[in-house]
């Protein structure tokens, strides 16, 4: 049945030596290269539950009366759009399991795109010629933060509210256009007309995904054309010219399809458990927005943090000449605050070349140690982005822990000015100490051991400690005995060798 | 041979098969999990039917899914052989194909007289019909004109609470604040609902003209922050004695912009760019709350003309449109 299968295909679309070279196509075996597939599985589940929904879901705000299984919304009089998400999760067999499995995948796959993205940052995958797949990479990452908005306000539950209403203002803060934009966007001011409903839903359910999964095939193409990147065999100069040239690992076909699919297996049962045991969004419980309306300590999606806490700590300025409001505030945190962040990402490899790389074509990966300078870059610019989502919690913070807010805001505003110029000289140094001493920084012996002298007093440092091997007695008779006085001295005096301090 | 007695032995890059024998431990986990899968999509079907629970929904296909993953990759890792294979990567760059590439497009042009006008107009073309055919994209929504600065309020409308019944100074007690809308109007509007609080007229630090239209103390502002347009839905008040001196303020829960309500709405705190929009009250013969007028700015989130137009501050505006 095999054979007869392989021929039938073969000797209508040709494809037997397709099929042979991508069975042999080989896949590195480094964990970290399967953080893409993580968000591919979550993608797969997303379209797939996504569609089950839609056949629920009912894009307009025209009023109606849930008259359905969930009590203490019997006779709840509310928009279309905020019922109908309540008869799916209540009066729908399976269907909250389907929602909230949805809600699950959607956050799962944005951590998976940012933590494959810091992989791709770090190790420096996004050099030439790799260049196109990583702005591609870019490009998902934030089509589905904007995708995963859209979705979070299609129920019209308060919380959506409360982020459309942001959205509009963030948009009406755009110097000069905003509000023609809006306006546009929205059929009018807001809450906009009937039209927003359909808008928002085609734009989450159709216009997005398509374009999500059309980049989704060139990603794995472009992949499939150029290989995966690998880390070097080996140290020394030769193992790293071999890596350049020749990808090792394992074929396609039978291990890494396996280990693939098994990955497909876990991501997928994991968010159905998710989906199916933990609550989310549950926007019976929020209740239907009104403009009027707001809840104290709100917070959206964790993914759209990072704007909450920029919007928060930008001080209040709208720059103005004579009457006109050339930047309204929500402007800075909401909309030029991502774009630089982007921007980043999108120059990163330019500004590698520039400051950090040479320009050349790399298969090797860098080691984050590898370019203390590059690396203490991206972690100054994650800590600026970290703080900032961090600073969204502020209220939370507040709420529990009774931490005054305005003085939170001040701390965070003067961290976010500072913090990545003190992350930076700290990274840049702990990387450049790893590079010399290469050893792992979570694992393994670190230290050095030291003996102390029975008859002169003060300390021999025993070298080659590293791996934690016992020293032979005579290594240590061959050791000048390193006297030292103080505790300072000792530190400094411990690693031999050109000491990058 | 385990992982990690490869990695023990060295694992050469060269394309060494590295093959695994039969491993009866690993088929027998593989199956019971492949027999777990099959247990697990059978009960989420008899539960389907039965008695269609989520968390039972859920656990049975999450569960079944995870034991088909952990199958395949047990699998993947143990059963089915193990090789360390190579791939040469490819060095893509060919000068001459790209030179015959430039030459054959080049080549396309040959002859012709002139080149650059006739590329110019094409593009001019393409730009144009472009253009037109995006154009549509403009029904999707009226112009601004005046819609952004009109609101419901107009001299003598009443106020009116949740239930729709009016409100009088009274029902206003300082220390609380009350949501109120315009009578007989749409309440989804921006610009329609209010907080409405009452402070004692002498703790009021606001111009004269303001202490008119905020009838016994009774002042009416805009519940729409002016940063991001959140109900501004919390009222701080102090109540506990070392924060007494802490002025009243409503704040909004979004971004915490706080505005001090004896100050007329004075920004004190976050982001906003403005202070929050006074809308001048009156009352009536029957000693209800009324508007005397639109608000005093203009409300919502701001944009390029949120200030200045036809109003002015402490005039009332009358709608600006």
């Amino acid at each position: 049945m095999l054979r007869g299968s392989v021929r039938w295909i073969d000797e209508r679309l040709g494809l037997g030596p397709t099929l042979r070279t991508a069975m042999r196509y080989v896949f590195p075996d480094h964990w970290s290269f399967m953080l893409g597939e993580i968000a591919l599985y979550a993608f797969i589940v997303l379209v797939g539950t996504g569609v089950f929904m839609t056949f629920y879901y009912v894009p307009t705000d025209a009023v109606t009366t849930y008259r359905g299984a969930y009590e203490p919304l019997a006779g709840l009089i509310a928009s279309e759009n905020f019922i109908s998400t309540v008869r799916l999760s209540f009066d729908v067999p399976g269907g909250l399991l389907m929602r909230q499995t949805h809600h699950w995948a959607a956050n799962v796959f944005i951590v998976a795109i940012i933590v494959h993205l810091a992989r791709v940052v770090y190790t420096g995958a996004f050099r030439k010629p790799r260049e196109i797949n990583y702005f591609i990479g870019v490009s998902m990452l934030g089509l589905g933060l904007f995708d995963a908005f859209t979705g979070y306000m299609l129920p019209d539950d308060l919380l959506s509210g409360m982020g459309l209403i942001i959205a509009y203002a963030v948009g009406l803060g755009i110097p000069l256009v905003g509000e023609d934009l809006m306006f546009l966007a929205f059929d009018g001011p807001f809450p906009g007309s009937d039209a927003l409903w359909n808008r928002l839903e085609v734009t989450h359910v159709l216009l997005v995904p398509m374009i999500l999964a059309a980049l989704i095939g060139l990603h794995l193409w472009i992949i499939a054309r150029q290989h995966h990147t690998q880390f070097s065999s080996g140290s020394d100069e030769e193992a790293r010219a071999k890596s350049e040239k020749q990808l090792v690992g394992s074929p396609m076909w039978p291990a890494y399809a396996l280990r693939s699919l098994g990955l497909m297996g876990l991501v997928v049962g994991f968010l159905f458990l998710l989906g199916g045991l933990v609550q989310i969004n549950p926007v019976w419980l929020w209740g239907p927005y009104e403009p009027y309306l707001a809840s104290n300590g709100a917070q959206p999606d964790w993914y759209l943090g990072w704007l909450i806490g920029a919007l928060r700590l930008m001080p209040a300025f709208e720059p103005q000449i004579g009457d006109l409001t050339v930047v309204p505030n929500a402007f800075w945190g909401g909309a030029l605050f991502p774009v630089v962040v982007f921007a980043v990402f999108y120059l990163l490899p330019v500004i590698d070349k520039r400051f950090f790389g040479d320009g050349r074509k790399h298969n090797v990966l860098d080691r984050p140690r590898d370019n203390p300078r590059r690396t203490a870059f991206l972690t100054a610019f994650f800590f600026w982005i970290w703080l900032t989502f961090v600073a969204g919690a502020t209220d939370q913070v507040f709420l529990r822990m009774r931490i005054p807010y305005e003085a939170q805001v001040w701390f965070f505003r003067f961290v976010a000015v500072l913090g990545p110029f003190a992350v930076y000289f700290i990274v840049r140094r702990w990387a450049e100490e790893l590079r010399e001493r290469d050893v792992h920084p979570l694992r393994g012996w670190n230290g050095r051991l030291v003996r102390r002298d029975p008859v002169m007093g003060g300390f021999v440092t025993l070298d080659g400690g590293q791996d934690g091997a016992v020293v032979p007695e005579e290594d240590v008779a061959a050791h000048e005995p390193d006297v030292a006085g103080s505790r300072e001295e000792r530190a400094t005096a411990a690693p031999p060798g050109p000491d990058g301090a | 041979m385990s992982r990690a007695d490869r990695r023990r032995a060295g694992v050469s890059p060269d394309p060494v098969e590295v093959t695994v024998g039969p491993n009866r431990r690993a088929e027998n986990l593989v199956l019971v999990l492949l027999a777990g899968t099959v247990v697990g999509a059978l009960a989420f079907i008899v539960f389907y039917f039965a008695y269609p629970d989520t968390q039972l929904l859920g656990l049975c296909l999450g569960l079944a899914l995870v034991a088909m993953g952990l199958a395949f990759a047990v699998a993947g890792k143990r059963i089915v052989p193990q090789e360390k294979a190579t791939e040469d990567y490819q060095d893509y760059g060919d000068p001459e194909v790209q030179e015959e590439v430039v030459e054959l497009v080049d080549g396309g042009g040959a002859g012709v007289s002139r080149r650059r006008l006739l590329i110019g107009t094409a593009g001019a073309a393409g730009a144009t019909v472009g253009g037109a055919a995006l154009l549509p994209l403009a029904s999707m929504g009226p112009g601004v004109g005046d819609y952004l600065s009109v609101t419901p309020w107009k001299p003598g409308r009443r106020l009116v609470d949740s239930e729709g019944a009016p409100l009088k100074p009274e029902d206003v007690e300082v220390g609380t604040f009350r949501l109120a809308f315009p009578e007989g109007a749409s309440r989804s509007e921006l610009g329609s609902s209010l907080n409405v609080l009452k402070e004692p007229v002498e703790n009021l630090q606001v111009a004269e003209e303001l202490v008119k239209v905020m009838p016994e103390g009774v002042m009416a502002y805009s519940r729409i922050c002016p940063h991001a347009g959140c109900a501004v839905a919390t009222y701080r008040y102090p109540l506990y004695e070392p924060t007494f001196g802490e002025p009243p303020a409503l704040v909004c829960p979004c971004h915490y912009s706080t505005f001090d309500v004896r100050q007329g709405g004075k920004l004190t705190f976050g982001p906003a760019g403005r202070d929050l929009p006074i809308l001048p009250l009156g009352l009536n013969a029957e000693r209800e709350l009324i508007a005397l007028g639109d608000f005093l700015d203009r409300i919502g989130p701001s944009w390029s003309r949120v200030r200045g137009g036809p109003d002015s501050p402490l005039e009332p505006a009358g709608g600006g449109g």
